[in-house]
């Protein structure tokens, strides 16, 4: 990258947003440093115009012969993943947007139940490969059966969620095929003029976010984070064209063997992978006082959290604390109970989705962050919200 | 046995400070420091060394002339050497084309058993550069290693899921990427640092020295390009619901129904 050093005005933003320390400045100008890698992190932050990031060249591939939308239909235990039916929610919304098939790809034993199911999520097209080697992931089985699929049919879009099957098997086949793999995307969109996949991720713990493209490989690959996209809605009506592929699988080719799965007992405190969180801090009061928070999870189908000062004050254990010292979390709905707001809290918990504060103090920073707040007495709200979300149950 | 770490350097992202008026983050004098997952691999690579003697650590790092600083840290940590692979045409490189060069690199040292790196950088968050490296190498992988026990010539491996684990067992040369759960990295001893300083070195290969085609490598090979950055949209004050009666309460609750959240 290149600071136009005549559009440069000394203003040290750059500086301030470069993730590597790698812009100085020097006699009131910007300067890069060794340090620079390139990442574009600057380029926005300049008002004047004065950062350009290089940016590759066109290359002369044919990327041209590359259609249709892929999903990668994830199974365990002949169970179809719910990230499954997100991916078929948002690679319905791209297939649309180009016009072109959506497909769903399904590795696995004894799949015919499951193949049925993803017409109604939204597939056009399922295409199975069914072999007994496949029944249990594997990265060497699954990458070379799905590395001569894309080879054969070439898509231009490869979606595969960003679990911890999907985090190994699409690096793996990015680097095959080579062509672009983005990671644990939150946001995929069309550009208009291009047709190119937008890909928009997280970075730098969530605090720089990058829209990554791939211009001149096919096909556009990228992990999607579970829980961010919607499904679409269920319609049993629409049925997929149902294809079922016959590839060869040598044994030997599969390099790791599982000896044995294990499944731990549940663990107690799962804050990591809540998808709704309750956090109480000092303004619960009490031990006794965290009865309420626990039976607000406790409807809200959640698990609780709970702030430092709440598991100073001896309200709960620490196995429960989030912030900077604590868990960092990001579920789909975090209700802060009683918890003012402090930077150390808000670092492990302002990603996640929805945030609900309960606080009477009007003034609580917590309310900065919040999507929704309720300015009131939390031992008067809780009850109430409780019994209207059971009344919602019935 | 032989066994290559790769580590990489990162800026200290867990340091997170933001400034509480315009809620961006605070960057200066945000110090650099060994990605964390890279030295739970390096701490179970020394675990192997320290149970055989006869094993040799390799640490390889590819980054600019400062990550010999993160390099001399692992060698003052127990590494035996340390390569770093430093060059102006590898800058802008994605994840393919970081992968293909530490890649080519490694295929200069000969006789390796075991690549270990760690399951994902804080900084470029991706955790695809391990998986990419052993494609790049032929050489089978298993990611997010919570136990790594040696066996003869074979590994076996427990494997973190999302609520379950597997051991798995892998054949030699291979690669595994390291979470944190797998040990608590060893500190540096003063006799280390010493050492690291003096007896031990850190070789520098360049552009020259790694056989890659320049067509593949830097901005120009890499496949993805960043398009734009920006800060994550800094969360305007939400909707406040005055009151704590049951209206409040049910307003609240049919906006998270309209967001599809309940
Ligand atoms: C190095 C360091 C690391 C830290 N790490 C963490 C961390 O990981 N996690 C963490 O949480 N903190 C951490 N802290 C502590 C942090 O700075 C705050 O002290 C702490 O988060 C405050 O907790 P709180 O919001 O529960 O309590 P307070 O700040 O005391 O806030 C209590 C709130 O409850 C409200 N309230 C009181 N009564 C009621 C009521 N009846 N109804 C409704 N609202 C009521 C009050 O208005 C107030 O806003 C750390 C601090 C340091 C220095
Ligand atoms: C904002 C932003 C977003 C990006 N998004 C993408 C993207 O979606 N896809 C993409 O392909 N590229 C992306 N990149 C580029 C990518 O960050 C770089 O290629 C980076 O060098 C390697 O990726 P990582 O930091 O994610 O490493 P990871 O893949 O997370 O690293 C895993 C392990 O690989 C080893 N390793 C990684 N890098 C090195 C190294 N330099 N030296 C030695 N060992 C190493 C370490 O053991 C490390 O623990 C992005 C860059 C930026 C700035």
């Amino acid at each position: 990258m290149e600071i136009i050093k005549e559009k440069c005005r000394g203003c040290t933003l750059c500086a301030g947003a470069c993730p590597f320390g790698a812009i100085v400045m020097v006699d009131g100008k910007a300067t890069v440093t060794d340090a620079c890698t390139n990442c574009g992190a600057c380029e926005s932050s300049c008002h004047f115009g004065a950062i350009v990031v290089d940016k590759a060249e066109e290359s002369a591939r044919d990327i041209k012969d590359y259609h249709g939308v892929w999903v990668f239909a994830e199974q365990r235990d002949g169970n179809v993943m719910s990230t499954t039916f997100e991916l078929l929610g948002e690679g319905r919304l791209l297939a649309d947007k180009l016009g072109v098939e959506l497909c769903a790809v399904l590795l696995g034993y004894k799949t015919e139940g499951m193949a049925s199911t993803l017409g109604a999520w939204g597939a056009d097209k399922v295409i199975a490969v069914d072999n007994e080697l496949l029944c249990n992931y594997t990265t060497d089985a699954y990458a070379n059966v799905i590395t001569k699929l894309v080879e054969s049919r070439m898509p231009e879009i490869f979606l595969i969620g960003a679990t911890t099957i999907g985090r190994d098997l699409a690096p793996r086949l990015s680097a095959r095929l080579y062509t672009g793999l983005t990671a644990d995307c939150t946001k995929l969109d069309i550009d208009e003029e291009t047709h190119n996949l937008l890909q928009t991720r997280p970075a730098f713990g969530g605090n720089v976010m990058a829209t990554i493209v791939t211009p001149n490989h096919r096909p556009q690959m990228a992990t999607v984070r579970p829980g961010v996209m919607k499904k679409a809605p269920w319609n049993p009506a629409k049925k997929a064209v149902i294809e079922y592929v016959d590839i060869a699988i040598a044994k030997d080719d599969i390099r790791t063997r599982i000896v044995e799965t294990v499944r731990e007992l549940k663990q107690q405190v799962n804050l990591i992978e809540a998808d709704i969180i309750v956090s109480g801090g000092r303004g619960v009061g009490s031990a006794e006082g965290f009865v309420l928070i626990e039976k607000l999870a406790e409807a809200f189908g959640g698990v609780v959290g709970a702030s430092r000062a709440a598991v100073e004050a001896g309200y709960i254990t620490a196995d429960h604390q989030v912030g900077q010292t604590g868990k960092t979390v990001r579920p789909k709905i975090y209700v802060a109970c009683g918890i003012s707001g402090a930077i150390q809290h808000l670092a492990g918990m302002q990603n996640s989705g929805c945030i609900i504060a309960i606080n009477k103090d009007a003034d609580a920073p917590i309310f900065k962050v919040a999507d929704y707040g309720i300015v009131g007495d939390l031992h008067k709200v809780i009850p109430i919200l409780i019994d209207e979300i059971k009344m919602r149950v019935k | 046995m032989k066994i290559i770490v790769c580590i990489k350097q990162v800026p200290d992202t867990t340091e997170v400070k933001l400034d509480p008026k315009t809620g961006r983050l605070i960057r200066d004098g945000v110090p650099s420091i060994i990605n964390p997952d890279d030295k739970n691999s390096l701490e179970a690579a020394l675990q192997i060394k320290d149970n055989d003697p006869d094993t040799r650590v390799i640490v390889v790092s590819m980054g600019p002339p400062q990550a010999d600083i993160a390099l001399r840290e692992a060698l003052a940590m127990g590494a035996d050497e340390a390569i770093l692979i430093s060059g102006r045409e590898f800058g802008g490189s994605d994840t393919w084309a970081t992968s293909y060069i530490i890649a080519s690199a490694i295929k200069k040292i000969p006789d390796y058993d075991l690549i270990l790196c760690g399951r994902q950088a804080i900084d470029g968050d991706t955790a695809q550069v391990g998986p990419q490296i052993a494609e790049q190498l032929g050489i089978p992988q298993v990611t997010y290693a919570q136990k790594i026990e040696v066996n003869g010539d074979t590994i076996i491996v427990q494997r973190q899921y999302e609520d379950f684990y597997q051991n798995i067992e892998v054949k030699m040369p291979c690669l595994i990427t390291a979470i944190k759960e797998l040990n608590e990295p060893r500190y540096m001893t003063p006799g280390g640092i010493a050492d690291a300083y003096s007896v031990k070195n850190v070789t520098v290969w360049g552009f020259a020295d790694v056989p890659v085609d320049p067509e593949k490598i830097g901005l120009k090979g890499s496949p993805t390009n960043v398009y734009r950055t920006f800060s994550p949209e800094a969360k305007g004050m939400g909707r406040i619901l005055d009151g704590s009666d049951r209206n409040t309460v049910k307003e609240l609750l049919s906006e998270l129904d309209n967001k599809h959240l309940l």
